[in-house]
């Protein structure tokens, strides 16, 4: 023991003289730099892996998970803007259908109401010109009655003007019907 | 000139005990990787105590490193690669904060010492080992065996491979320990030709060019010290996506 002391003491007083070995390798001092370094490599890797480096990563996922979740909010939010512009788009189409319909059919209906009124007119126009009409004809073939009674009448007078004598009512009235082609 | 390697040296402030032969002690570097780790976690547990859903000042930088390092991850082992991810941001922000303490004038830098990228190093390339034999089996040998190579070709390559294997956590921890060691070198060397230049007489006329010098050389330090911490995590990254995905 004495003895390592006393070499070491040496190696000492060797290094610290101006000239000593270079420090970078004197290999008295490795020893120590050794323990130290892994003394402090130790500590310092066990408190980056387990402490400061967890924290960073935690508050890096943190960010990151609250941007994530912000732009999941935003998207579902649009969704839900473009579903109400799409409902209101639907209900808007919807009433203008409706409000076609309900023209439409307002339309139809005063055209079936004038329809219907116009042909009761037509039918009615209808009914008196068929009753003027047959009431001609009757007037036409009552005048031809008396046409044909005045011919007669005209005939029976002619012949007794001129025979003298009053022809029977048959005879004129054959005459008259051979005349008018009858 | 003040001694450019005295600011690799470290300073025992207590002897904690032995371990065979080698002392165990706390010096300033142990008490830099303690500030480092101290400032990390306050870094982290400050900026999300707020646990805001819009982030403050300090929270923005937090996640800001958060992401970076977990694109990083993503981008280089996809997303299985993610459960490595505490241990590439505790690397990144460890070897980052490290490298940035130890350009404070008169601070000290940890990473400047091969010893710790080493350590770091093997670490990575232990997790890489271990992982991929855990996961994939003997399949995981598999990562130094090319596809559609005709077998003549394959002595030749599997040992070519075996070798880049090898030699990663080499280029690993070489290349964080060169660029610290020679950054602070460089900075110190012309910072004490500022003074050296004023000490001596006339010549001090000159003595604002070492002084511009060291301003634009402290200007790249910052940038090697944030881009050294970004190729360790992203080349851990890529290692670790041969544990996860060992087929070429």
């Amino acid at each position: 023991m004495a003895q390592t002391t006393h070499a070491t003491t040496e190696a000492h007083g060797g290094a610290h003289e101006a000239g000593g070995a270079f420090p970078p390798f004197d290999s008295s001092t490795f020893g120590s730099q050794l323990v130290w370094l892994a003394i402090a490599f130790g500590a310092l890797y066990l408190l980056m892996s387990k402490v400061a480096l967890p924290r960073v990563t935690r508050i890096l996922d943190e960010r990151h998970g609250k941007i994530s979740s912000d732009l999941e909010a935003a998207a579902k939010l649009k969704a839900q803007t473009d579903e109400a512009i799409a409902t209101y788009e639907k209900a808007l189409a919807d009433a203008r259908a409706n409000a076609q319909a309900i023209a439409g059919e307002t339309r139809d209906k005063l055209q079936a109401e004038t329809d219907a009124k116009r042909k009761a007119l037509e039918a009615d126009l209808h009914g008196k010109l068929d009753a003027a009409e047959r009431q001609i004809v009757e007037g036409k073939a009552k005048a031809m009655q008396n046409v044909r009674g005045i011919a007669a009448d005209a005939t029976s007078v002619i012949v007794q003007q001129l025979v003298g004598r009053t022809p029977s009512a048959d005879e004129v009235d054959a005459a008259v019907s051979q005349s008018i082609g009858q | 000139m003040a001694d450019p390697i005295h600011q690799f040296q470290l300073k025992t402030y207590t002897t904690l005990g032995h371990i065979g032969h080698t002392e165990i002690a706390f010096t300033n570097s142990s008490l830099f990787m303690l500030i480092a780790v101290g400032l990390i976690t306050m870094f982290m547990l400050w900026g999300t105590s707020g646990r805001g859903l819009v982030p403050g000042r300090i929270q923005s930088m937090v996640e800001l490193s958060y992401e970076f390092v977990a694109n990083t991850v993503r981008s280089s082992a996809g997303n299985e690669g993610m459960r490595f991810f505490p241990f590439v941001f505790s690397l990144f922000m460890f070897v980052l904060i490290l490298n940035l303490a130890g350009l404070i004038p008169y601070s000290f830098t940890v990473t400047s010492h091969i010893i710790i990228t080493a350590a770091l190093a093997v670490l990575v390339i232990g997790v890489v080992i271990v992982y991929g034999f855990m996961k994939h089996g003997t399949h995981f040998l598999g990562l130094f065996v090319p596809g559609g190579v005709p077998p003549v070709m394959l002595a030749i390559l599997v040992p070519i491979e075996v070798i880049s294997f090898i030699s990663r956590p080499i280029s690993l921890s070489v290349r964080l320990f060169a660029n610290m060691l020679a950054g602070h070198i460089a900075l110190k060397i012309f910072a004490g030709f500022i003074g050296s230049l004023l000490a001596a007489g006339a010549w001090g006329i000159i003595s604002p060019l070492p002084l511009a010098l060291t301003v634009a050389l402290t200007a790249l330090e910052v940038l090697v010290a944030v881009l050294q911490a970004y190729v360790f995590a992203t080349l851990t990254s890529i290692y670790l996506n041969d544990a996860l995905h060992p087929g070429h």
